[in-house]
């Protein structure tokens, strides 16, 4: 009896943290998985080599949400950007936009030269 | 109310983080699991580096067969001599700092059953999950006169980058003033689909500066243009006017090497320098392991996991994958596919939800000239009903024209998808 009033006691303890905790850790990795996409041109987590494409670790929220929607309206002029920013939904981009203002900014690490071998 | 501790292990696995079960449970050991990757290219070395980024505990083995990393991206600059075969040759060392084990080595068979991949050398890895980038092999067969090493050397497909990209290069440089450069691309799908007629314009940017009197016969085997047609047309028939013939409908019979002839259905074609692109299919790895599922050349894929329809256990990027709708086979994409293995095979080994609703987007840029370059864009959202990724319509789309604002955003997209992989 006592075991397994013990393990019940655990169980519900641990549900509340892993609904709220779960939940939360969840949505912070499917915005990563999303902002991910975005790494290809503007850098691992938005460090961006050389700052071109611009590097977006570390920016405000508002500022990259502001942007990506004036991009999605065409009322911001941009190569492609225009054209990207229309893949996506408003929740999307706010949930990448979340993902990079909490990236931490700072040199990105670019890939190693190496000798031609051939 | 009762449940026992096995079904109670097993419900929290599902429905939450196992770190919370391991704080309360014990759980957690070292490692997370192993996860053997085989092939560095785009999509290898990128899923290597996100299962070390993402998650430290995940042991992680990269087998690849050169100790060092060619860009396929760029490498038409090689041959109009916009920049050299150093400037897209790269090492593994990021990707050892960070933990990667790499075995400079070859994997010649899976056991998907005992769930381990055998070496060239004969040493074995064992893993939990496999994750198999062999990029593409080509299909010598229906092609005779270029089945010897010699005849693939003489007439190289320069197709992937390396050695053939140098070898072409030199050919061109030797070629003399008012000789025919002599291009046959395969039918779609095929990697790169803008590659060829970006190396029409690369090689045309070289003649014109170095021998004038040139002529550069493009012969394709699809019925058009398949990828950027105006932007393409614009540079022809501007900059390079009068140098380019196009030749749609061209599908390859044969190659006479020593005659320097492109065979056709219908026509013979000799040149002063001959490229040939063959047919081509996912590496034979993929066929040995059995992952190939269409037409003989691809391997068919779950898009939320990138897990093979076909072996379970065993994961399949980049241009090996039977693309989803619309999907270009590139370099971008394999990036893409390299970073949802890594987020899904994380959460399979943790016993945490797969991500059901990835997305992900495709760049590729094509440089006219050695400044000017223009794009082609779009975006993949996964849909539950069809159970692929499918472009979302109304966005992604190609330049207005070529310019030197995306040649800078060209080479910028280049630094940054090397970093992404091996940094």
């Amino acid at each position: 009896m006592k075991p397994t009033l013990f393990h019940a006691r655990c169980a519900f303890a641990l549900l509340a943290v892993g609904f709220a905790g779960g939940a939360a850790a969840q949505e912070s990795v499917y915005a990563r998985n999303l902002a991910s996409a975005c790494f290809t041109c503007h850098g691992t987590d938005g460090r961006s080599v050389g700052g071109v494409p611009p590097a977006l670790a570390g920016k405000s929220k508002a500022e990259l949400l502001e942007i990506m929607k004036a991009f999605k309206s065409d009322k911001r002029p941009a190569t492609l950007m225009h054209q990207q920013a229309k893949g996506y939904s408003d929740q999307q981009l706010e949930a990448i936009a979340g993902y990079f203002a909490g990236a931490k900014p700072g040199p990105a690490s670019a890939a190693p030269s190496a000798r031609v071998n051939f | 109310m009762t449940f026992s501790r096995r079904e109670f292990m097993k419900w929290m696995a599902a429905s939450t983080g196992a770190a919370a079960v391991a704080g309360c449970a014990g759980m957690g050991g070292p490692s997370a699991g192993r996860v053997v990757v085989i092939g560095g290219g785009y999509g290898g070395a990128t899923a290597a580096r996100y299962l070390k980024l993402w998650a430290p505990d995940i042991d992680v083995t990269m087998v690849e067969r050169s100790d060092v990393f060619v860009s396929c991206p760029i490498s038409n600059l090689v041959l109009g001599g916009n920049t050299q075969i150093g400037t897209i040759t790269m090492g593994y060392d990021g990707l050892r700092s960070r933990g990667v084990n790499i075995v400079r080595d070859e994997a010649v068979a899976v056991d998907a059953g005992a769930r381990q991949v055998r070496l060239a050398s004969g040493k074995t890895l064992a893993y939990d999950r496999l994750i198999v980038s062999p990029g593409i092999d080509f299909m010598y067969d229906s092609i005779p006169g270029l089945k010897s090493a010699d005849a693939q050397n003489r007439v190289p497909h320069a197709w992937k980058a390396g050695p053939q990209t140098v070898a072409l290069r030199k050919q061109l440089e030797a070629m003399r003033d008012g000789g025919v450069f002599v291009f046959q691309v395969p039918m779609m799908p095929y990697r790169c689909p803008p590659g060829p007629y970006e190396r029409v314009c690369q090689v045309a940017d070289y003649l014109k500066k170095a021998k004038p009197r040139s002529k550069i016969l493009l012969l394709d085997s699809n019925p058009d243009i398949v990828s950027k047609k105006g932007l393409f047309l614009a540079a022809w028939n501007g900059m390079y006017k009068g140098m380019i013939e196009y030749r749609p409908n061209s599908e390859l019979a044969d190659v006479d090497v020593r005659g320097m002839t492109v065979k056709l259905t219908f026509d013979s074609v000799k040149g002063d320098v001959l490229n040939v692109v063959p047919p081509h299919g996912a590496g034979s790895i993929a066929r040995q392991a059995g992952l190939i599922t269409a037409n003989q050349r691809w391997c068919g894929v779950d898009w939320l996991t990138m897990e093979s329809v076909a072996v379970k256990g065993v994961h399949v990027l980049g241009d090996a994958t039977l693309s989803a709708p619309a999907m270009p086979k590139s370099a971008s994409m394999a990036n893409q596919h390299g970073k949802i293995c890594a987020a899904a095979i994380i959460a399979l080994l943790k016993g945490e939800p797969v991500h059901q609703e990835p997305a992900v987007m495709n760049t590729c840029y094509s440089f006219v000239d050695g400044r000017s370059a223009m794009h082609v864009t779009s975006i993949h959202q996964y849909d539950k009903g069809k159970k692929t990724l499918l472009t979302v319509k109304g966005a992604g789309g190609i330049s207005k024209a070529a310019s030197e604002i995306e040649g800078a955003y060209a080479w910028g997209w280049a630094r940054n998808i090397w970093a992404d992989a091996l940094g």
